[in-house]
């Protein structure tokens, strides 16, 4: 399998954003969010197409994780936080 | 596509088909209940139900108590709730086997984080039964020679139990006094060590006002005196880093629902190198090294396991978070009220538990009144007592301000807008209490209340 292109990488980061925002619960739904950028921000000098690939391998198994988890919290989902209806944007 | 969108509409039927949601029971969960009536057939998506039906959780700011779980966690967990049920001590067949091998695979997380051997890991049913065993085990195993134990006043309320109930056996336990800081003296301690001492216990972190104690320096002066070392590290573990070879940790306690874990499942780390003995408090089948005997949860070790790898992976994320957000809390509140007291040591401080005191407000009525945020004033297994806490009474709080204590907590899943509306609340409330306040009222006037006379003799 060739070396993981940027595209690939921004496709993964884009394909986790979009699926954490599905998060019922708020505060999985942020800290999902938060942290995904912060992740790939982080990362985005590493060089070492070694590392790449485990860090893009990693991201792929924890965007599985995150599919399966908002599968589960939209069956189980309850009622709003308190301040969920004050603001809207999904941060 | 067509089949993905139709399970959800399904999916969203049945919580609307099963009736109304279980009943939360009545202390404030429901914030605004409205007249619920029966649901209708449609079945719409319960998120944008009719705008009546608007019933709102609070935040949760009380991590101390208890954290939700990682939906990593989870998701490593539910395999074994569903398909890999078998007996992990099932030695006969693939069921057992591959639940032998996800427990074993637990330990190993488990020990790495605080730089542990897997053999020296036992799974327990919480930090609770750990500290019981690491007390009361060492206490008896060594009970021919060794007569004395060394705790803390601040201790956890089953620490304080399990040095009680010892002391009705025919043991002496001192409990060292702490400074205003909540931190022990070191001098104290090593006065305190006795040659017939056979275990230390001082908590790592303490869960109701956050304060460090110097575990490394203690388990040098434990280590140096040949004494024991035993720590409550359940507020500790994933969140500061902790190795029990270069802190000198003989025995340590790890609680599972801490660390975005699961609840009734926790772990008790043992030397073996020197080998520290324990007498076993459950008998059995000789499971978890004889030391804890019963049948070892899978899915829950694997919870717990799952959970100390993301806190090992997150910690220092984590804590540079944590730390803002905390500093962001108290600065806010600081500038926004006068007369507010910080209780534990600012500086050898776990930024996650925050222990304020609003003077002249009472902690009981502050809380009732920030029923929109799920705060604690003091542990959650001390709430059912009147009494203010025994922790703030030991840094010696005056009377009226343990009464007006509350303990925030901030966790990985905090939020800033969780923080900044708690903030806001919580200065609208304790001004809003403060106006109601006669003593406030007295205090503005220039009255020093210690000089009045409640009572006339």
């Amino acid at each position: 399998m060739a070396a993981s292109s940027r595209a690939q990488v921004l496709d993964l980061y884009r394909a986790m954003l979009r699926e954490s925002k599905h998060f019922s619960a708020y505060n999985y739904r942020t800290y999902a969010v938060r942290r995904i950028r912060d992740a790939f921000r982080e990362n985005k000098n590493v060089k070492d197409p070694v590392e790449i690939q485990a860090l893009v391998n990693k991201a792929k198994r924890d965007l599985e994780i995150i599919r399966r988890q908002v599968h589960i919290g939209q069956l189980y989902s309850t009622d709003k936080l308190i301040i969920e209806t004050q603001e809207k944007p999904r941060t | 596509m067509l089949l993905r969108t139709a399970w959800r509409r399904a999916a969203a039927a049945l919580p609307a088909a099963q009736g109304p949601r279980p009943e939360a029971p009545t202390r404030g969960l429901r914030l605004r209940v409205v007249d619920r009536a029966p649901q209708s057939a449609v079945p719409s998506d319960t998120a944008t139900a009719a705008e009546a039906e608007t019933v709102l959780r609070p935040l949760y700011m009380d991590v101390q108590a208890t954290t939700p779980l990682d939906p990593r966690v989870l998701d490593a967990m539910l395999p074994y709730l569903i398909n890999y049920y078998g007996n992990p001590h099932s030695r006969t067949h693939a069921y057992g086997w591959e639940s032998e091998a996800a427990m074993e695979r637990a330990r190993q997380q488990v020990a790495s984080l605080i730089g542990a051997d897997p053999r020296e890991i036992i799974f327990t049913s919480g930090a609770t039964e750990s500290n019981n065993i690491a007390i009361k085990g060492v206490a008896r195993f060594y009970r021919s020679r060794k007569k004395h134990l060394v705790t803390t006043q601040t201790e956890h309320k089953c620490v304080l139990d399990s040095c009680r109930s010892l002391e009705s056996e025919g043991f002496q336990v001192t409990y060292l006094p702490v400074k205003k800081s909540g931190i022990i003296d070191l001098k104290e301690l090593e006065a305190a060590i006795q040659p017939d001492t056979s275990l230390v216990s001082v908590m790592a972190v303490n869960n109701e006002i956050g304060v460090k104690q110097p575990i490394a320096e203690i388990g040098r002066i434990c280590s140096s005196r040949k004494v024991y070392f035993h720590t409550d590290a359940a507020q500790a573990v994933g969140k500061i880093p902790l190795d029990v070879d270069d802190m000198k940790i003989d025995l340590m306690s790890i609680s599972g629902h801490k660390i975005y874990g699961p609840k009734g499942v926790g772990a008790i780390y043992v030397r073996r190198r020197p080998r520290v003995r324990v007498e076993a408090l459950q008998s059995g089948g000789g499971q978890e090294r004889g030391m804890r005997s019963g049948t070892v949860p899978t899915p829950l070790v694997v919870g717990l396991g799952a959970a100390c790898e993301v806190a090992q992976q997150e910690m220092e994320y984590d804590h540079k978070r944590i730390s803002k957000l905390a500093e962001r809390l108290t600065q806010k509140i600081m500038k926004g009220l006068p007369d507010v007291v910080m209780n534990g040591d600012p500086e050898h401080h776990y930024p996650g538990c925050i222990n304020l005191s609003f003077a002249y407000v009472e902690g009981e009525s502050l809380l009732m009144a920030l029923k929109d945020v799920a705060l604690s004033s003091g542990s959650a297994c001390t709430s059912a007592s009147l009494e203010p806490s025994y922790v703030l009474r030991a840094i010696g709080t005056d009377e009226d301000l343990a009464h007006s204590s509350i303990r925030f907590g901030i966790g990985r899943f905090t939020t800033e807008e969780e923080v900044d509306y708690t903030v806001e609340k919580c200065i609208h409330h304790v001004k809003r209490l403060r106006e109601m306040s006669p003593l406030w009222e007295m205090v503005q006037d220039g009255i020093d209340l210690k000089s009045i006379k409640w009572t006339q003799h």
